[in-house]
Formats: C-alpha cells, structure tokens, sequence
C-alpha cells in the first residue's frame, strides 16, 4: 500500500499564528507529518483545534495580512512556503487540490457546471471546447453523476447537496492532483449521502494512487478509509499513527475520551456517555504545560508545568504521542 | 386515551401550497403516541419531515390534517388562552443553541421569557424560578443571569436554552436536534444532562434527529421516516438487533463506525438520492432507491402494521432478520 | 439545590473574561470621538444660540459691512454687515431640526412598515411594498421643489416632505433586516411559548431591527443636511432674512472672489458635520458587523 522514497508532502514544525485584536491566536503551533504518494492521512479534531487552518496554511489561501506562518511544508521538494505567488496558483488546482465543507459556497452561484469544470481544465490544462466537454462528462461520470451531459448546464443551486459535492469533487479532480486535500467533506450531508461520498473519494485516491488528506471531526469517518491518522488538539498534534494501531492501541488520553464519549450502536438504551468535562482552551491564552491538562483526568503537576513532546511509543517508531501520563493498554475499542 | 397516553398524533398531515397550485406534502398520514415518562426518538435524513411535525406538534403552523392531542385536548381545538396555558406544558429546544437565544436580551429576560408570557408569579417569584432553573442545568445564576447569549460557548447556550424550557416545569419537551451544532465532546455532556434533567424534572421527550447512534442511546422507542412518511416503529433496543425496513437497514448501515477492519462493500450503501417531496414516489416512497423493490411496490402503498407487539413497519417486503444476525439489505426475502 | 453537583460532564461558567473569549474591548478610537466632539459642539451651540452673547443674526451694523475675521466678529461679516459667526450658529438651528426630524420622521413610519411587512409577510407584504413603489416612483426633489414653491417654505413643510421621502428606504432597510432575524430560533422559539404577535415583534424583533436601521439613519441624516442646503440655496427653504447655511452660501457667491470667507465659512461647516456624521456611522457599522461575526 506504501511507496518506497520520499514522501509526497512533508510538514515540517508549521506554525500558523492569527493575528486577532485580542493578540496572537495560535491556530496551527508546531505541526510535522508526512504524506506519501497512494495514502491518506486522517486528521480529526474539534471545531477549532486547527484542522482546518492547518489545510488552508498547505494552499496557502489565508489573508498574508492577518497570519504569520513559520515552518517548512515541502512538496515534491519545494518549499510552498517559499514559492512565489504565481507559481503557488499554477500549483494549487494541478498538483493540489481541495475539497471543502460546504460546496454550495465552493461553488459559483451563477455559472453553470459545466462552465465550472472547463475553466479549471483551460486554466491547467489548456484543453477547450469539445475536448473540454468530453473530459468535463467524463470527469461527472467519474464521480457518480447521474445524467452528467445535463448536468453541464445546470446551475450549482438546482442541484442536491449530494450531487454539488459531487461537482466540487469533479472539478478537484479534474487535473489528476497528486494531493486532495479534503476538509470536513461530508459534514453538510446526510449519512446515507455522506457514505456514498467517502466511498467516492476513496475509489477514486485508489484509481489515481493519489494522495489525500481526509479532515474530519468524526473518529468514525476517518477509521474506514485512511491509513494513518494524526489526531489535533488546541493546533497540535496529540497523537499519530496507523489507523490501526490508533483504533485498536490509542495512548493519548484525549484520543481515548473522544472515542469514549461517543455514543455506541453496540451499546443499550440509556447507557451513560462518558463525557469529556469542560471545553478547549482559549488559543490566545493556551495552558502552559499540556493543552489538554483542564480536561484530563489523569492530570498531574508535571502536566501542568511542562509541555509533552510528540514522542515514538513503541518499536516500530510509528505510533507517536504526546503525554506525561498515556494511556497503558489497549484504550478503547470500538 | 389512557393516562399513560401524554401526546397523540394521529393522522398528521403538513401540506404546503406552492405557487401555481401545486403542493407540497411534507408529512402524510402519520401517527404515533407519546407515552408520560418515555422517550420517544424520530429519525430521519433531512427533507424527511422530522422537522415539520415537531412545529406542527407545536401548531406552529397547525396541521393541514389529522389532530395533536396533548393530555387529552386537540391542541387546534383550543382557544388562545387555553393553548397559551397548554404551551407551558409543552416545550422546545433548538437545533442552533445561538440562533434560539436573542442576542440582545440578558439571559435573565430569556430564561423568565416563558414566565412572563403565561403571566405566571410576581417578580420575586419568577426571578426566584429563573434562578433555580439556571442553577439546575449548572450555570451560577449570579454570573450568568445579566450576561447576554454572545458571552457564552455553543454549549453553554444550549444549557440555556433548557433552562428556558424547563422554568414552567412542562411535561413533554420536544428535542428539535439538540446536540447536532456542538462538538463531539461537548455533544455527551448534553445528552447525559438531558438524560439527568428528563430524570430530575420527570419529564416525557419526543427527541428528533438525523444520527441514529445519539437517538438508540437516549431513546426508548425509535420512529424512523422518509419522505413524509413513517417507515418503522419499534423499542429502541429492538429496532437497532432486527430493524424490518430496509431503509432503517441501510441508514444503519451508513453510520461510520470507529473500527478500521470493518468491511466496507458498497452494497451496505444507499444508492441514489431523496427524490423531491413534490414529486414522490408512487406507492412506497422508499422504492426508488430500495434494493427489494419489485413492482408491486410502485403500484401499491404498504400498509403501516404491526407485526409483533409495539414493532411497526410500512413495506410490503420487510427484512426478516433472524435473532443475532448482521444486517444487510441486500438479502433476499 | 444543584442536581448536577457531581455531574463529571459538567462545563461551568468561569467569571473570568479569559475563558469567554467573545468578550473583546474593542475601542472606538479617535476615528469616531473627533467627528462625535464635532458634533456635540455644533448641536450645543445651536440649541443655546439664543443664550449666547452673540449678535444678532438679522440686524445689520452698517459700520461694518463685509469686514473680514477679527476680534469683534471672529468669521467676519456679510455684505449687510450681519455677523457670520451669529448667522452660522443660527443657521445650524434649521439645518439640523430638519436633518434630524425628517429622518426621525421617516424612520418611525419606515420601521412600523418594514417590520409589518417582514414579519407578516403574505398579502401585507405585496400592500406595503406596492405603497413604497408608489412614493419612490415621484421623483423626490422635484416634489419639494414644487411644494415649495407653491404653498411657501416652512420648517414643519420641509420636515413632512423630506420625511415622507426617506420612508421607502428605511421600510426596505427594516424589512430586510426583519426577514433575517425572523428566521432565527429565537423568534420560533416565542411562537412556540405562546407570545404574541406584537410581543415578538416590539422585544424579539425590534432590538435587533433597531441598530441596523439607527446606523442607516446616521447616512440619511447627512444626506438631508445637503438636501435642506441645496433647497435654501435655490431660495426654497427658509426665506430671507432668517439664516440658514445654504442660503448664506447662496448669498455669499455673488462675491466668492473679493470675499471668499462669506460663502466658505457656511460650507465648511456643513462639510465638517456631514463627514463627520457619515465617519460616525461607518465606525459604527464597523462595530455591529464585528459583533454579528461573532454571533
């Protein structure tokens, strides 16, 4: 499943600090991971633990004037960070490409599908007029659509919220990316929508040996299709590992709580969520030690004081975390 | 009607009339009851309806057809006063816990709101209620009370909110998605406080919501709809081992599960989309997107029935799924 | 008391202002308590113009016919030796009444239409809206113009008629904003206690209405500041003598070269006032737009 070689994407300690009128608001402090061509990597996290942020600062689409970004995020070699504006456009679309949220607000209200589909591929590619059309049905076949030759002259709002993901997807993909980056993609959908998505994107990572990072506040989401997981609390990475060994042997006490305090199919009527107490902190005024110290209940003095580095667990070196106190055997399953 | 019997909704119908005559039929034909002291969950995509009738339950708009009847009254049968009095007894939360709350009353004017409506106590009085239901869902009264609804987190406001619903100490509360806004970790604590609060307060939910893990956990019967129309009643803990619909099998089925090896074949996944409410479906609505259909199921309309004590179902070909067995939609009859 | 005491899901509510951190201070800064001292000066002064030891604004010292700025008449005199200082503070007298009522006016009117219109909608809706078509289908200056001219200008006149103008932009500003916050829970969730019509309306609806709508009627204020000074200076707002600073820029034109002060002092005034009126609103709106963000 894994490439030999360098890897695809590499973070390498980004830092994406906003400036607010309160001071500065560390939504991304000190992120390093690393995607290889063909895998997908899961990044789960509460609303404002950074995910987002994190996908933004990759494609670089934050305001300059607001941010400050350190760090190095290398892709196939370059430093994005570094690349002038111009050559980042020419990036952004062909090589990586994004999938948002909500795709009514990805899309453009009052140009038709098709329209949509055959600017990005005359922007990248150069292909135009007939040969545009084809590949813009083929591209809406690919994703699912049904009737995809109507489909190019419909405007995004006499669409489903299903089907204008699906377009959004499309035009994503339109260039073969070697990056999707897809951020909370079916958090907008209903969950029989929701599935036929997930398996959309992973059909089509496997068929194009792509790479994608998969962002999402739902542990379950991210358990069926990616391969290693980074888990983000208050703009750090807490935890990360294969999916596997995430699900099966989590050690981070907030992973654990997170896969606690949903509830559970298996589980009768009325049994008792564990809930995980309080809320975030306040990304201005972080705690010093641990971030998430407030809320832990194996919470000591060190915890407090000092700050836990991403560190290897086990053998292998790939299951990393960050706690004075981990969990010690196998967390929860689920 | 028993005692037992708080709320029955008995052939509820919404139509609403669009332009150039046409019309929308957001919920058909459907009945259920509320038991005092239960819990009752209503699951369902969005479009599906779930939402029309917890408005219609509150007459808000009343229904087009078919009656809500509230400790024994027909709610569209009351006059003003009697239904202002009634509205006590029957509360609401919100999906959106920051949308609900005004933003430019103190939570002390939010929360007495119900009060002050329904002309119930003298100021000392309903501030005396305002403090005891602010201290009940866990906030400090003497911090919260002049603050306004912008100061606090999505789930502060939530808690809010059902002290607003619980200061007339009503009966029955109808949960409109309560904890689809908030975060995961936030999400358990507002399902355990409503757990304590439905103990502490004795009261009687009718929970809606589209996420059937949250709605198994909190409930003890289960309806499930789609397209305007309930597809299967049954106990909670029933429904999720045997459900009969196979629409309840495949929502089920699409829940994400938090296990990396489970089997993901497409053929646990829904095809297709929810057709448009003004143009269903003839005979089952499910059957456009339903792995069992046949064409009897175009022509005719399953009929709702109960086949063993308190399990209902409406398909004319209902999964029949053995003690213990793995669901699947895709087995044949 | 508390049934949650032990509640391990338990998320309280810190008194400190680091935990909420929607509490922000933001402060309005200069950009907007220069334009307001501004404004509070020329609203005192014009308010106590009569208690001040100032000339009289109508009589003319023929000792002292167009002087220019000095110690006894600190803006100089006209060309009939009135002091500009005095006609400039009694100038404003009429052009703030009318700025002011005229959009008070319309306001009242306008929002008591808007809100009926976005909260009914229906049937109501179509009437108002049509109503509103109706008024703005006149053209505006047009009518005032020949009002009066006809019937005579008189300050009650002019408050009517420049009122009656605004209300279909303010009708439209509180409708609009009625429709938003009509969609909100919290309107739902009054119906659903059983609070009526006009109880949703005056404490659900009118405070959130009422901010937008103050701000917009910051904007018309100033733009009928200008409309009273264009009239008067057609010689169609108050007549002669009685100053007003459109016609004092009237009558100084004649003599715009030889003395620039006359006309120039009137203008820069209401220059000053209606910036500083339009700096006022844009701070504000600034302000709520921060706020509605956050909400």
């Amino acid at each position: 499943m894994m490439d030999a070689g360098l890897p695809l994407l590499e973070v390498t300690d980004l830092a994406t600090h906003f400036h607010t009128q309160r001071g500065l608001l560390r939504a991304v402090d000190g992120v390093s991971f690393s995607v290889r061509r063909g895998q997908t990597l899961g990044i789960v996290g509460e609303s404002g633990s950074g995910k987002s942020a994190l996908a933004r600062t990759i494609i670089r689409i934050l305001s300059k004037r607001h941010t400050t970004t350190t760090g190095r995020i290398t892709f196939e070699g370059r430093d994005l960070l570094t690349v002038s504006e111009p050559d980042m456009r020419d990036i952004r679309g062909r090589d990586i490409a994004m999938v948002f949220q909500d795709p009514t607000s990805s899309l453009n209200p009052v140009k038709q599908v098709g329209v949509q589909i055959e600017e990005v591929l005359a922007r990248h590619l150069g292909l135009r007029g007939r040969a545009a059309q084809t590949r813009a049905i083929e591209l809406l076949t690919s994703v699912g659509m049904p009737l995809p030759q109507e489909r190019l002259h419909q405007y995004p709002h006499q669409l489903s919220g299903g089907m204008r993901q699906r377009v959004a997807i499309a035009i994503a993909l339109a260039c073969e990316p070697k990056l999707l980056i897809a951020d909370e993609p079916t958090t907008a959908l209903d969950v029989t929508i929701q599935a036929q998505i997930l398996d959309l994107l992973h059909r089509r990572q496997k068929a194009h040996h792509m790479a994608m990072i998969l962002i999402s506040h739902d542990l379950g989401v991210v358990a069926g299709y990616t391969d290693t997981v980074a888990v983000m609390y208050a703009g750090q990475i807490v935890e990360q590992a294969s999916t596997r060994s995430l699900f099966r042997n989590c050690r981070m006490p907030y992973t654990a709580a997170l896969m606690r305090s949903a509830p559970n199919l298996s589980d009768p009527p009325h049994t008792r969520l564990r809930a995980i107490t309080g809320r975030p902190p306040d990304m201005v005024l972080p705690p010093p030690g641990c971030r998430f110290e407030p809320r832990c209940d194996d919470a000591t003095d060190i915890c407090r004081n000092r700050r836990p580095a991403l560190s290897a667990s086990d053998a292998d070196g790939t299951h990393r975390y960050a706690c004075w106190h981990p969990v010690a055997s196998p967390g929860a399953s689920a | 009607m028993s005692p037992a019997e708080l709320l029955v909704v008995d052939d509820l119908s919404v139509t609403y009339a669009l332009p150039r005559g046409r019309q929308l039929i957001a919920v058909a034909n459907v009945s259920f009851t509320v038991h005092k002291g239960e819990t009752l969950g209503l699951v369902g995509e969005s479009g599906c309806g779930k939402s029309t009738i917890s408005r219609a339950i509150m007459q808000l708009p009343p229904p087009t057809g078919g009656a809500v009847v509230f400790e024994g009254r027909n709610l569209a049968h009351l006059d003003t006063a009697a239904l202002r009095r009634a509205r006590t007894r029957l509360h609401m939360i919100f999906q959106d816990p920051i949308s609900s709350l005004n933003p430019h009353r103190k939570v002390r004017d939010i929360v007495a709101e119900p009060l002050a409506i329904a002309g119930m106590g003298d100021a000392e009085d309903r501030k005396r209620r305002v403090r005891a239901a602010l201290e009940n869902v866990g906030l400090d009264p003497d911090q919260v009370m002049d603050r306004r609804p912008h100061e606090f987190s999505g789930g502060q406001c939530q808690r809010i909110a059902i002290a607003r619903a619980l200061v007339t100490e009503p009966q029955l509360v109808i949960c409109d998605e309560p904890v689809s806004a908030l975060d995961v970790s936030v999400r358990a604590q507002i399902l355990n406080f409503l757990e304590d609060m439905k103990a502490h307060y004795h009261l009687t939910l009718l929970f809606i919501s589209h996420d059937l893990a949250v709605v198994k956990n909190i409930s003890d019967r289960v309806a499930v709809m789609y397209l305007g129309r309930l597809c299967e009643l049954a106990p909670s803990a029933r429904l999720y081992e045997a459900p009969l619909h196979p629409y309840t099998a495949a929502l089920m089925a699409a829940i994400p599960v938090m296990d990396p090896d489970r089997c993901r074949s497409p053929s646990h996944l829904l095809a297709g989309e929810l057709p448009s409410p003004m143009n269903p479906p003839s005979g089952c609505r499910f059957r456009t997107r339903c792995p069992r259909a046949t064409p009897h199921c175009a022509a005719h309309e399953p009929e709702w029935r109960e086949t063993e004590a308190g399990h209902f179902v409406a398909c004319h070909f209902p999964l029949v799924a053995p003690q213990g067995a793995t669901i699947s939609p895709a087995r044949q009859p | 008391m508390n049934a949650l005491a032990d509640d391990p899901g338990h998320e309280t509510a810190s008194p400190v202002g680091a935990t909420i951190p929607m509490r922000v201070r933001d402060r309005l800064g200069l950009r907007f308590w220069l334009p307001a001292a501004w404004i509070t000066m020329v609203v005192v002064l014009a308010a106590t113009a009569s208690l001040l030891p100032l000339p009289s604004p109508i009589e003319t010292d023929f000792t002292a016919l167009s002087n220019w700025p000095d110690r006894a008449h600190w803006f100089g005199t006209d060309q009939l030796g009135r002091d500009i200082l005095s006609r400039a503070i009694f100038g404003a007298r009429i052009s703030l009444t009318v700025g002011l009522l005229a959009p008070a006016l319309g306001l009242g009117i306008g929002m008591l239409l808007g809100m009926t219109a976005g909260y009914f909608r229906g049937r109501v809706e179509i009437v108002i809206g049509a109503a509103m078509d109706a008024v703005m289908a006149f053209p505006g200056i047009l009518v005032v113009l020949a009002v009066t001219a006809y019937v005579g200008a008189s300050v009650p006149l002019l408050v009517i008629l420049l009122g009656v103008l605004t209300v279909p932009t303010f009708m439209r500003v509180a409708r609009a904003n009625t429709l938003v916050f009509a969609q909100h829970d919290f309107v739902l969730a009054a119906r659903a206690m059983g609070a009526t019509h006009w109880r949703v309306l005056s404490l659900e609806l009118l405070p959130n209405v009422m901010i937008p709508i103050l701000i917009y009627a910051l904007l018309v204020v100033s733009r009928i500041i200008v409309v009273e000074g264009v009239l008067s200076f057609l010689g169609l707002s108050l007549p002669a003598p009685w100053p007003t600073w459109g016609n004092m820029i009237a009558d100084g034109q004649v003599e715009l070269a030889t003395l620039p002060y006359i006309p120039f002092i009137p203008a820069a005034l209401m220059f000053l006032t209606v910036l500083s009126i339009n700096l006022i609103g844009e701070r504000l709106r600034a302000r709520t737009d921060l706020r509605g963000s956050v909400l």
